[in-house]
C-alpha cells in the first residue's frame, strides 16, 4: 500500500512537471498573441527555455550523479557554434526553418556529446573539488578554442581554420564568390539567421524532461544514483562506475548542446565569451537553489532567476547587488542549522515528509 | 582436501579440514593460498590460507586490527594482494576488479554500513539486481517493452528478497531512515540480490541487541539453505560465531593462528592468548 | 637572452599567483571550501590602495598597509557572516555562498568605483640592470615578497601555537576542538591571513599590470586556485611551486606559442598534471578507507 502510494507520488510529480510546462506554454502563447507581452518580454522567452534545459541537464550531473561541474557552459558553447554552422551552411539546402532548426539542434547536441566524451573520460577519474576545477579548466579551454575558430561556407562546402597565433583573418578562408563567413574568430558568429522559436524551446524542454526523468527512473538512473550515494558499495554490487558516470555526464552535455544551438540561433551575433565561467556558475546557482536532484525545482529556479534580473534592468546597477545578497541569504536560510531551526518553528512541518520508524 | 599449515611455530593447529561433511567431495567455493598484502612496510595480512566449502558457514575472527576486514578487501579486490592466489570456484581471480569479482559470485556487506541512503529500500535491492535484470539505457529512456518486462521482474524479485527478512513493508522507505538493525539486514538483502555463490558478512550483528542477533543467526542459516551458498562472516559476537559457524579461522596480527570447529577453537591456547593476553610467567 | 627575460617576467607573474595561492591553499586546507570570493578580495585590495594613493596621497608602502588592514577586516567579516553559519552544510552550499559573496564584492566595487578602468600608479618605479637584463623594480619586489611570505608562513605553521592549531584543524576539526583549540578563532585567523595576502597580491599585481576594474580579480583568482591545485592543495610549498610554475608556463606560452591560447595552455597543463598525480605535485593522495 505504502509502496503503491510512493510509485504514484514520483509519477505524479513527473506528470505535473510535464503538465506545468505545457500549461505555461499555452498561457504564454495566448498572452503573446493578444499583445499583453511586449517585445522585450517575448525576447526573453527563448533564452529562458535554453536556461531551463541547461539547468535540468546540469542537475543530471550535479544532483543525480553528484559530481560538481563548473564547465557546463562549455558544452552549451560547442552546441551553439556547431548549431550555427549547421544552420547557416544548410540555409539554401533546407529553406524550411523549423526543420533546419531541428537539424541544427541535433548537430549541436551531437557535437556537445562528443565534447562530453572527450572531457568526461579523463575528468571523471578525479573526485570532488579536483573534478570541479578541471571542468572549469575545460570550459575555459573550449571558450578559447572557439575564439580561435574562423569558419566560412561556400558552394564547395565548409572552410575551417584555427587561428592559433591570432594572425589569420577571414581572407585566409579562401571563400569562393557568394560564400559567406559564419564565425569570425573572437568576433564570433555574426549575421546568423535567427530561426529559433519559443515553440522549439518548449519542445526541447519537453524532450529534455522526457530523457532526464525516464533515465532517472530506469536501471541506468538507479546505477548513477547508487554511485552518488556510495561509490564503494556500488562497485561491490557490480556497477561499472566509469560507464555510468560517463552516461550521465555525456547525456547532460548533449542536452546542453541542444540548448546551446537554440540559444545561438536566437541572436544574429554571438561571441564565445558569452559562455564563460560566469554562465556555468549562473546555471549551477539555478540547480542548487532549485534543489539538487529536483527537476521541477531546476525549471522554476531557472525561469525565476533568469527573468527576474532581466525584468529589473531599470535598476540596472543595483540589481546584481540585490541578486548577490538574495543568493547569500537564501543559502544561509536553507543551510545554516540555526536558521533552519527558526524556520521550522515558523513553518509547520509538512505531513508525510518524515518517515516514521 | 589437503590443507597446508606452514606456521607450526606457535601451537599445533588441527590438521583436518574444516569443511563440513556434506561438502566433502565437492570442489570448494573459495581457496586462498599464501595470501598476503603489505601496506608500506607493514605486512597487514601474511600467508593467509583458507578453504570454504560450497555451502559452509565459516567464521573469521580475531582481535581488533587483526586484518579481518583486510582479508575481505583482498577477496573483493578492493586491494590487490601483494602475494598469493585466490581461487573462486576453481578460477584464479588475479587481476580482476571489484566489479568482475561481484559478477563472478562474491557479494559482501560492510562493517560501517554503506547503503544508498537517499534511495528507497526497494531501489537499494534493485541496484543489487543491476546485473541480473539487464536492459539498455536506450530501452530505459524510451520505455521499450523490455523496460516494462524487466522492471516488473525486478520489482517482484526485490520484494521477494526483502521478505526473507520480513522487510517488504519497508520497501518505499528511504534506506537512510531505517533503524540500524534494518539497515544491516538491507545490506545483506542487497548483497544477495547480486546472486552470489559466496556471501561475505562484515560484522553483521554489530550494534544489534541479543534478540535481533538471534534472529539474524536463524536468517543466515536460512539464507544458506535457501540459496545453497557459502557464507564467510567476520563477527565479534562469539555466541553467534560459535553456534552457526562450521569452520572458524582465527587471525592475529595478519596471520592465521588457529583453524577448526567451534570446540577446537575454544580450547586452543593460542586463541585464548590472542584474546586475553599471555599468562604472567611465574 | 630573450628567453631569460620571458622567464623572469614569468617568475614575477608566478610570484603574484603564488602569493594568492598561498592564501587560497591555507583557507582550503582549513575550511575545505573553494573560496571563489578570494579573487575579489584582491580587487578590493587594489582599489583601496589606489584610493589611498590618488585621493589621500599616501606613499606606496602606507597604501599597501592600509589595503592589508581593510582586506583583513573584510576577510574576517565575510567568514563570520557568510561562511561560519554554514560550517556543517554541504560543500556545494558553501561554494554557492562564496559565489554570492564574489558577486556582492564585484557589484559593490562597480557601484563605488564605476565600470571604467582605473589606471594604477605602481608603488615602486624604475628598473634595474642585472647582467644586461633590464628587470623592473616591481618584479624584483614581487619575487622578494613571495619568498619572504612563503618562508614566514612555513615558519608560522610549523613553529607557532596558532600555526599548529591551524594544522590540527585542517586534519580534524572535531579532534582539534576536543584538544581545546578554538576552531572558529583559528579559521577566522586563517581568513585574515589569506585576505591580507590577497591585498599584497592585489597591490603588486596592479603595480605590474596597471588597470583596475571590478572584475580584475576573478581571472587571477581562478588561476591562483589552479596553481594551488597544481601544487597540491593544502600544501604551502605546493602553492608556491604551483604559482611559480604556472607563471612561467603562462609567460612562455604567450611568448612562443599563442597569446590567445595562453590561458588554455595553463589549464591544459593543470589537467595533465592532475591526471598523472590526482592530488597535485606535492599533495598527498589519501584513498578512501573501506
Amino acid at each position: 500500500m505504502n509502496k503503491l502510494n510512493n510509485m504514484k507520488k514520483s509519477t505524479k510529480v513527473d506528470f505535473a512537471t510535464y503538465l506545468g510546462v505545457i500549461i505555461a506554454f499555452i498561457v504564454i502563447t495566448v498572452l503573446m498573441n493578444n499583445g499583453t507581452l511586449g517585445r522585450k518580454q517575448v525576447g526573453l522567452l527563448v533564452p529562458a527555455c535554453c536556461y531551463v534545459v541547461m539547468a535540468v541537464s546540469l542537475n543530471l550531473t550535479v544532483g543525480i550523479l553528484g559530481e560538481l561541474s563548473l564547465g557546463h557552459a562549455g558544452f552549451m558553447s560547442v552546441g551553439a557554434f556547431s548549431g550555427v554552422i549547421a544552420a547557416m551552411s544548410l540555409a539554401e539546402a533546407i529553406p524550411f526553418e523549423p526543420l533546419r532548426l531541428a537539424i541544427a539542434m541535433v548537430a549541436g547536441a551531437v557535437c556537445a556529446g562528443i565534447a562530453g566524451v572527450i572531457v568526461g573520460v579523463p575528468v571523471l577519474r578525479l573526485r570532488g573539488d579536483y573534478l570541479a576545477i578541471v571542468t572549469l579548466a575545460f570550459g575555459e579551454i573550449i571558450k578559447d578554442l572557439i575564439n580561435c575558430l574562423i569558419v566560412g561556407h561556400d558552394s564547395e562546402g565548409l572552410h575551417i581554420i584555427f587561428n592559433f597565433k591570432g594572425l589569420k583573418t577571414v581572407d585566409d578562408l579562401g571563400l569562393l564568390p557568394g560564400g559567406n563567413v559564419i564565425i569570425k574568430g573572437a568576433q564570433g558568429a555574426t549575421g546568423t539567421d535567427t530561426i529559433a522559436s519559443f515553440t522549439a524551446g518548449v519542445v526541447l524542454i519537453l524532450i529534455t524532461l522526457f530523457v532526464v526523468l525516464n533515465l532517472i527512473h530506469s536501471r541506468t538512473g538507479r546505477a548513477v544514483m547508487a554511485i552518488r550515494d556510495n561509490r564503494i558499495a556500488a562497485e561491490s554490487v557490480g556497477i561499472n562506475i566509469t560507464k555510468y558516470k560517463l552516461i550521465a555526464f555525456v547525456t547532460s552535455a548533449t542536452l546542453a548542446g541542444a540548448a546551446g544551438a537554440l540559444y545561438g540561433l536566437n541572436y544574429s551575433s554571438l561571441q564565445a565569451t558569452k559562455f564563460n565561467f560566469n554562465t556555468s556558475i549562473l546555471v549551477l546557482v539555478f540547480v542548487v537553489l532549485g534543489g539538487l536532484g529536483n527537476i521541477w525545482g531546476s525549471i522554476v529556479a531557472a525561469i525565476v532567476l533568469y527573468v527576474l534580473p532581466e525584468a529589473l534592468r531599470s535598476v540596472a546597477d543595483l540589481r546584481m547587488l540585490v541578486y548577490a545578497i538574495v543568493l547569500i541569504l537564501v543559502m544561509l536560510a536553507t543551510n545554516s542549522p540555526k536558521m533552519k531551526a527558526v524556520l521550522s518553528r515558523v513553518i509547520p512541518r509538512k505531513k508525510g515528509d518524515e518517515v516514521n520508524e | 582436501m589437503s590443507k597446508k599449515f606452514e606456521k607450526p611455530n606457535m601451537v599445533p593447529v588441527p590438521s583436518h579440514s574444516i569443511i563440513p561433511d556434506r561438502d566433502v567431495g565437492k570442489s570448494p567455493i573459495l581457496e586462498c593460498n599464501h595470501l598476503g598484502i603489505d601496506f608500506g612496510g607493514l605486512r597487514a595480512v601474511d600467508d593467509f590460507n583458507l578453504t570454504v566449502g560450497r555451502t559452509e558457514i565459516a567464521g573469521l575472527i580475531g582481535p581488533n586490527g587483526a586484518g579481518k576486514t583486510t582479508v575481505f578487501n583482498l577477496l573483493t579486490k578492493v586491494y590487490q594482494p601483494t602475494r598469493g592466489t585466490i581461487l573462486l570456484d576453481g578460477i584464479d581471480t588475479a587481476g580482476k576488479s571489484t566489479i568482475q569479482i561481484n559478477r563472478m559470485g562474491i557479494a559482501r556487506t560492510f562493517q560501517n554500513i554503506r547503503l544508498f541512503s537517499n534511495l528507497t529500500v526497494e531501489d537499494n535491492v534493485k541496484i543489487g539486481l543491476h546485473n541480473q535484470e539487464v536492459y539498455s539505457t536506450f530501452s530505459g529512456i524510451f520505455r521499450l517493452p523490455k523496460y516494462w518486462k524487466k522492471e516488473k521482474v525486478a520489482h517482484e524479485r526485490a520484494l521477494e528478497l526483502l521478505s526473507i527478512f520480513d522487510m517488504q513493508d519497508m520497501a518505499a522507505m528511504k534506506a537512510g531512515s531505517l533503524p540500524y538493525g534494518a539497515q544491516r539486514r538491507l545490506e545483506i538483502v542487497r548483497a544477495l540480490a547480486t546472486n552470489p555463490s559466496l556471501l561475505l558478512l562484515d560484522e553483521p550483528a554489530a550494534g544489534m541487541n541479543p534478540s535481533e542477533t538471534a534472529e539474524l543467526m536463524e536468517n543466515i542459516v536460512k539464507i544458506r539453505d535457501m540459496f545453497q551458498i557459502a557464507v564467510l562472516l567476520i563477527e565479534h559476537d562469539m555466541s553467534l560465531v560459535m553456534s552457526i559457524c562450521e569452520g572458524i579461522c582465527v587471525l592475529n596480527f595478519g596471520q592465521v593462528i588457529a583453524k577448526g570447529t567451534a570446540e577446537e577453537i575454544q580450547a586452543n591456547p593460542a586463541v585464548i592468548e590472542a584474546y586475553l593476553g599471555k599468562k604472567k610467567e611465574a | 637572452m630573450e628567453f631569460l627575460s620571458y622567464l623572469i617576467s614569468g617568475i614575477s607573474l608566478g610570484s603574484v599567483y603564488a602569493i594568492i595561492a598561498l592564501g587560497y591553499t591555507m583557507v582550503y586546507g582549513i575550511a575545505k571550501m573553494l573560496n571563489f570570493a578570494h579573487g575579489d578580495v584582491i580587487m578590493i585590495g587594489g582599489y583601496i590602495s589606489f584610493c589611498a594613493m590618488s585621493y589621500l596621497n599616501f606613499p606606496g608602502w602606507l597604501a599597501l598597509i592600509l589595503a592589508m588592514v581593510v582586506c583583513t577586516a573584510l576577510g574576517v567579516v565575510i567568514e563570520g557572516l557568510a561562511y561560519r553559519p554554514l560550517r556543517e552544510a554541504t560543500s556545494l552550499a558553501v561554494l554557492i555562498t562564496a559565489i554570492g559573496v564574489s558577486y556582492f564584492l564585484q557589484n559593490s566595487a562597480l557601484l563605488i568605483w564605476g565600470a571604467t578602468p582605473k589606471v594604477f600608479s605602481p608603488i615602486v618605479e624604475g628598473t634595474q640592470n642585472i647582467g644586461g637584463l633590464s628587470v623592473s623594480n616591481i618584479s624584483l619586489l614581487t619575487m622578494a615578497a613571495c619568498i619572504v611570505i612563503m618562508v614566514v608562513l612555513t615558519l608560522f605553521t610549523s613553529k607557532t601555537k596558532m600555526g599548529k592549531a591551524m594544522r590540527a584543524c585542517s586534519e580534524d576539526k572535531g579532534a582539534a576542538q576536543l584538544m581545546g583549540i578554538n576552531v572558529n578563532r583559528t579559521i577566522s585567523t586563517t581568513f585574515a591571513i589569506g585576505s591580507a595576502l590577497a591585498a599584497v597580491a592585489g597591490v603588486l599585481m596592479c603595480s605590474a599590470y596597471p588597470t583596475l576594474m571590478p572584475t580584475t580579480g576573478s581571472m587571477p583568482g581562478i588561476k591562483a586556485f589552479t596553481a594551488a591545485v597544481f601544487g597540491g592543495i593544502g600544501s604551502i610549498p605546493g602553492a608556491f611551486l604551483g604559482g611559480i610554475l604556472l607563471g612561467i608556463i603562462e609567460a612562455l606560452a604567450k611568448a612562443y606559442l599563442s597569446t590567445q591560447l595562453s590561458n588554455s595552455i595553463v589549464f591544459a597543463v593543470l589537467i595533465i598534471v592532475l591526471l598523472v598525480r590526482p592530488a597535485g605535485l606535492l599533495g598527498k593522495y589519501v584513498p578512501e578507507k573501506v
